[in-house]
């Protein structure tokens, strides 16, 4: 390995873009700053992805360990260092950020227009974060990016948002602060008992099992707001309709599966007990998410609120896929976050485009755009057939693998699952059908222009994605392999030296049958 | 060759789809039904190849999923039953790609038309293929969408749009059990791959099984859910409702999609899976019930419809039936041998009717219709072709039409089969093949002979099909009138089983084509007699005193709206799912997360926070009396609790 610390040159180049916006980007013509800080922003972020590429093609496919490792001691009093790697299973969060951000900067080139430079200045800081998140392999600076996070994607939305944008913001805030303040306690009690934060050491610790109830409740109140899980997801679809368009593009491609991979990091390999045992009541949330978030897209009138509400049944399946912990379904549940970061944000992209030229996100004040739109109507729907699941489109692959993953499970956990492949198709072709197909009838659509050059640039790598993930996903499965392997093994050795009931379910019926002998 | 034949109409979707501007209409209907016709071309050579010479092959071309013991390839799989398809696929595609030609040609939209056709033309190859579940249900989701965009092609019609969202999403009803199914699959076998599964069934003969509460025979089980996914696709009873509101898109890809190939998906993949399906008998007899059912159900609305292509709709529907019966009695060579001709015949049929339509300046009721045959006799003797084989007309052991032999191997294999559920297909067969007999003739009586009923400015404008239009048909009726003598002996006479090889799997003792041509004459003759009693009613109906439906119709009201109204399916299906599930949308999101998620949650907290804080806020009163007050209270309870503590 090169001793170059790549990861947290990944990690800070967009920093160091966002300070040198701040401190250098100033003119007296507030139009000419505005557009250097645009082309700084895009600039830092393209070069930011292009280093990223850089762990794509050197990070060693077979192997399960942590790669890229660096390592400082940073508060030697209380061992706590700084510590980055990536494995099979963080790596590719690192690139789904750093290709997402410039396409944002790129998606705001013209939408954005007050405030410009600090608007800039947030996305490269939220990068940042972002990026240190999924690298970080001590606990206190995961805390600090896993929390950071929060700060400037709250001051996008109650800044550049829409109309409720303050109420939407401080929503979004609140829910995932309180998840996070129980997730604290639990990392200060993992520190007592371990005596450090570093993650591999914690992988390998072992936790009493009374204590990882109680640690696992902890992480989960913080991980099942962000991921979002029903019914503490009723953030997401304000925080959507009121984010800028980059806003949500992030917010549904990288910050909803911060929680999906805390799972996989913390919960599972940490408090296998616990997961095991309280897998049955996240298996009733997940159904509960994919059925009824899909029947309340259906009612929604704004499209962004549907496509928020999409994401929250897609979510459900990426829960389901973790807690059946075998490989097609963790394999497919990572599948499906990467898909539906690509699929989710270049939905939101689509709605981007026609909310800067009309102004509104209202489904009935559009019909019939294909006339005037061909090439937007074949773009959106490129990623609504993804989003429905359609073989051949990354979609497919991961819902499919959690489908096989949960039927080995359990097949009640797997036909309710799949009864979101018939409401996702509902909502989203009825969704086409009223905003692309029909009769232009409006007048005030009759001048819309199709796709100009910029956006088509923004869609061109996502469709690719789209494909390549849906055609030949072993590129992207074979990187997670080795990582899912070694958890699974873990967790299933955990499992065979605990004893006692180990699912929720299973301690219910003692307790009934229980309670049935002494009724008798 | 394989891979050319798969892969050229892809090829040929992508030029017209993305550069049809730029090699303009023309460039883009010759270039995709010329790739389609090279491809029909190498069909036949491999099927020479593979059902005389039994090259039976597969090969593989990369990866696709591979995750833990869960892999798949792309692969292509090419045996006498995939050859077979191949034929039918890409034949009868190449046909209605040059019909297209001539039919769409006042429309604005060519190149997008050919680009979707040759589109569903390969995820159609795809599907029979498929060396593997996971293969077959992508070319299976990709017929879907290619049927979606299809039937929704004029997208300004409201009601084409609904169909097009209809179709789609009951198909994936259906889909949910194929998918569950290939998880029991992999469940049961450890492995997607067909060869694979299919070694080792006999050894899983009994395997036992858990799923949905129930726990039972392992392949009855699996079986019966891949089964629900052919149900959707081949539109048997229950998901059936789709197939005549798909008649909105154009008439070629009713022809194509809707008649020849892409419902037949289904029968396919039963056919494919016949080593499995052997072994789990239950499940056979469920899609013999099925088939029979749906066979009797379609013909029985067919009676009454009044729209030209709906009443050839509901007849592919039944003929379905009839393959599925056929297949559930383990006569799998038959059930495809009626596949094949079908395609001929029933494509013949919709073409026809386009024709028709075509003359009729876009008129698709036959009740404006009537009186035309001798102003389009081309087609109108073509029809005729089309309706003889589908009726299965012939004379036992000289000659007949497609359907003759076709049919009555069906139906005599179900009797052959000696069972309850065989021998309710039997009758159910017999019964609607004399409802058939009479639909089929009521609708050639009612589009052609009789009085003219169409406006005289219609009826100026009738005019035969260009060439390019009745050169196909030509093709179609050969393929109708001799495909049935040329395909017998090798489909399910005396050279069946070197035909079909490895590709079809019956256990001797279910042996019922073989026991079919060891039947009673009265059973052979029945269908056909069955046949002749409703084309002599037919003719009484609608020739010779065409007061008659009238009257009929009002003496047996209630069946006859029971019929027109195909059965309240749509009806039931919209106050059971449609309604309740926006009702439940629009429920859960204002109630559910609004009135309750929200409002006890943030909404609700922040209120409080406020409310308690106002109240707090009204402490401070800003008097230093109240102030003194509350602190001499204080120092009065700190010091009574301090000596009552000490008493203590």
């Amino acid at each position: 390995m090169t001793s170059w610390p790549i990861l947290s040159t990944i990690t800070f180049l967009p920093l160091a873009g966002a300070l040198w916006i701040l401190f250098f980007v100033r003119h007296e013509d507030e139009a000419l700053a505005a557009k250097n800080a645009r082309s700084m922003a895009l600039w830092a972020s393209l070069v930011t992805f292009v280093v990223s590429l850089f762990v794509w093609f050197n990070f060693d496919r077979s192997s399960a360990d942590f790669q890229f490792v660096e390592r400082v001691d940073w508060i030697p009093a209380f061992n706590i260092s700084y510590h980055m790697g990536v494995d099979g299973i963080s790596m590719m969060f690192v690139l789904l950020s750093t290709l997402l951000t410039p396409l944002c900067v790129l998606a705001s080139w013209d939408a954005v227009k007050v405030r410009v430079k600090e608007y800039m200045v947030a996305f490269l800081v939220l990068e940042t974060l972002m990026v240190g998140m999924f690298c970080a392999l001590d606990l206190v600076i995961f805390y600090v990016f896993f929390e950071g996070v929060l700060i400037p994607m709250f001051l996008i939305i109650g800044i550049w948002g829409g109309g409720r944008r303050v109420y939407a913001a401080f929503k979004f805030f609140l829910y995932t602060l309180a998840g996070s303040v129980l997730m604290l306690l639990a990392i200060l009690a993992m520190y007592y008992d371990a005596g450090t934060t570093d993650i591999p050491t914690l992988l390998a610790h072992g936790f009493p099992a009374s204590m990882q109830t109680w640690l696992w409740l902890a992480f989960f109140a913080s991980f099942a707001v962000k991921v979002p899980m029903w019914p503490v997801h009723t953030w997401l679809p304000d925080a959507h309709v009121e984010a800028p368009t980059a806003g949500s593009v992030i917010l549904a491609g990288v910050l909803l599966k911060m929680g999906g991979y805390g799972f996989l990091r913390f919960s599972l390999p940490m408090m296998p007990e616990a997961s095991a045992f309280f897998a049955p009541l996240v298996f009733s949330l997940s159904i509960v998410a994919v059925i009824y978030t899909s029947l309340v897209a259906l009612a929604q009138e704004d499209m962004k609120k549907l496509i928020a509400y999409s994401s929250v049944a897609h979510m459900g399946f990426v829960t389901i896929g973790i807690f059946v912990v075998n490989q097609q379904g963790i394999e497919g549940a990572i599948f499906q976050m990467l898909s539906h970061g690509v699929v989710s944000a270049a939905l939101f992209l689509c709605v981007g485009v026609i909310y800067d030229r009309m102004h509104t996100r209202l489904i009935e004040r559009y019909d019939g755009l294909v006339g005037r739109m061909p090439g937007y109507a074949l773009v959106f729907m490129i990623f609504m057939l993804a989003s429905v699941g359609l073989p051949g489109t990354s979609g497919f692959v991961g819902e499919f693998l959690v489908l096989v993953g949960a039927f080995q499970a359990n097949t009640w956990v797997a036909l309710l699952a799949a009864s979101g492949m018939v409401l996702g198709a509902a909502y989203m072709l009825y969704l086409y059908r009223r905003i692309i197909f029909g009769k232009m009838t409006k007048e005030d659509l009759m001048a819309i222009l199709d796709l100009n050059w910029r956006e088509k640039v923004v869609f061109a790598p996502l469709i690719a994605l789209v494909f390549w993930m849906g055609i030949y996903p072993a590129s992207f499965i074979d990187v997670m392999s080795p990582s899912v392997e070694r958890l699974i093994d873990g967790y299933e050795a955990a499992l065979a030296r605990a004893e006692g009931p180990t699912t929720l379910a299973e301690l219910w019926n003692g307790v009934r049958v229980g309670a049935l002998g002494e009724a008798r | 060759m394989d891979q050319l034949i798969v892969l050229l109409p892809l090829l040929g979707a992508i030029i017209a789809g993305f550069f049809g501007r730029l090699i303009g209409d023309r460039g883009a209907m010759y270039v995709s039904s010329g790739l389609l016709l090279i491809s029909m071309v190498l069909s036949c050579i491999v099927f020479y190849d593979v059902a005389f010479a039994h090259n039976a092959r597969v090969t593989e071309v990369f990866t696709w999923i591979d995750s833990g013991s869960f892999e798949v390839s792309w692969a292509l799989k090419v045996d006498t039953l995939t050859a077979v398809m191949l034929i039918v696929v890409t034949g009868v595609s190449s046909m209605v790609h040059v019909y297209s030609i001539g039919y769409m040609s006042h429309d604005p939209y060519k190149p997008r038309f050919f680009a979707y056709l040759s589109l569903f033309t390969f995820f159609m190859l795809m599907l029979v293929t498929a060396d593997n579940f996971v293969q077959m249900f992508f070319g299976w989701e990709g017929v879907g969408l290619a049927s979606y965009l299809l039937i929704g092609f004029w997208y300004e019609r409201p009601s084409a749009c609904a169909a097009a969202i209809k179709a789609f999403l009951v198909n994936r009803v259906g889909d949910i059990g194929f998918a569950l199914g290939i998880c029991g699959a992999f469940v049961l076998f450890g492995t997607a791959g067909f060869d694979q599964v299919f070694a080792s069934v006999p050894g899983m003969a009994d395997a036992q099984f858990e799923a949905f509460g129930i726990s039972g025979h392992a392949l009855t089980i699996i079986c019966i859910l891949l089964f629900i996914g052919a149900m959707g696709k081949s539109a048997q009873l229950g998901l059936h409702t789709w197939l005549p509101d798909a008649m909105e898109g154009p008439t070629p890809v009713s022809a194509l999609i809707h008649a020849a190939t892409m419902v037949t998906a289904g029968v396919f993949m039963v056919a494919r899976l016949s080593p499995m399906f052997e072994y789990a008998p239950t499940a056979l007899e469920l899609v013999t019930y099925v088939g029979a059912l749906t066979a009797f159900f379609a013909a029985s609305v067919g009676l009454t419809q009044n729209d030209i292509k709906r009443v050839i709709a509901y007849s592919t529907c039944s003929q379905l039936g009839y393959m599925f019966f056929a297949l559930g009695v383990s006569a799998y060579s038959a059930g495809i041998f009626h596949l094949m001709t079908h395609a001929f015949f029933k494509a013949l049929l919709f073409l026809g009717a386009g024709s028709v339509i075509h003359a009729m300046s876009d008129e698709q009721d036959m009740r404006k219709m009537g009186g035309i045959y001798k102003m389009i006799p081309g087609t109108y003797l073509l029809m005729w072709i089309g309706t003889i084989a589908l009726l299965g007309v012939g004379i036992p052991g000289v000659f007949g039409f497609a359907g003759f032999y076709s049919k009555d191997i069906v139906v005599e294999a179900a009797y052959a089969s000696h069972s309850t559920h065989g021998t309710f297909a039997f009758v159910m067969g017999v019964v609607a093949a004399f409802m058939t007999a009479f639909y089929s003739c009521r609708l050639m009586f009612m589009t052609f002979h009789g009085t003219p009923r169409a406006s005289k400015e219609v009826m100026s404008h009738v005019h035969e099909s260009p060439q390019v239009m009745l050169v196909p048909l030509y093709v179609l009726a050969f393929g109708a009138v001799f495909a049935g003598l040329a395909a017998y002996e090798y489909f399910v006479g005396q050279h069946m089983e070197e035909f079909w090889g490895e590709a079809l799997k019956v256990l001797p003792e279910n042996n019922s084509v073989e026991a079919a041509h060891h039947v009673p004459l009265w059973v052979k003759l029945s269908p056909l007699v069955a046949g002749l009693g409703g084309i002599g009613l037919a003719y009484v109906f609608y020739i010779a005193s065409p007061a008659l439906p009238a009257k009929t119709a009002k003496a047996l009201r209630p069946l006859y709206l029971f019929s027109l109204n195909k059965w309240y399916f749509d009806e039931l299906y919209d106050r059971v799912f449609v309604r309740p599930a926006r009702v439940l949308g629009f429920g859960l999101w204002k109630g559910g997360d609004g009135a309750v998620i929200d409002r006890l949650g943030p909404d609700g907290i922040a209120a409080t926070t406020q409310n308690a804080s106002r109240r707090t806020s009204l402490l401070q009163s800003g008097y230093v009396y109240h102030y003194a007050f509350a602190m001499l209270i204080g120092v009065f309870v700190l010091v009574t609790w301090y000596f009552l503590s000490q008493l203590g």
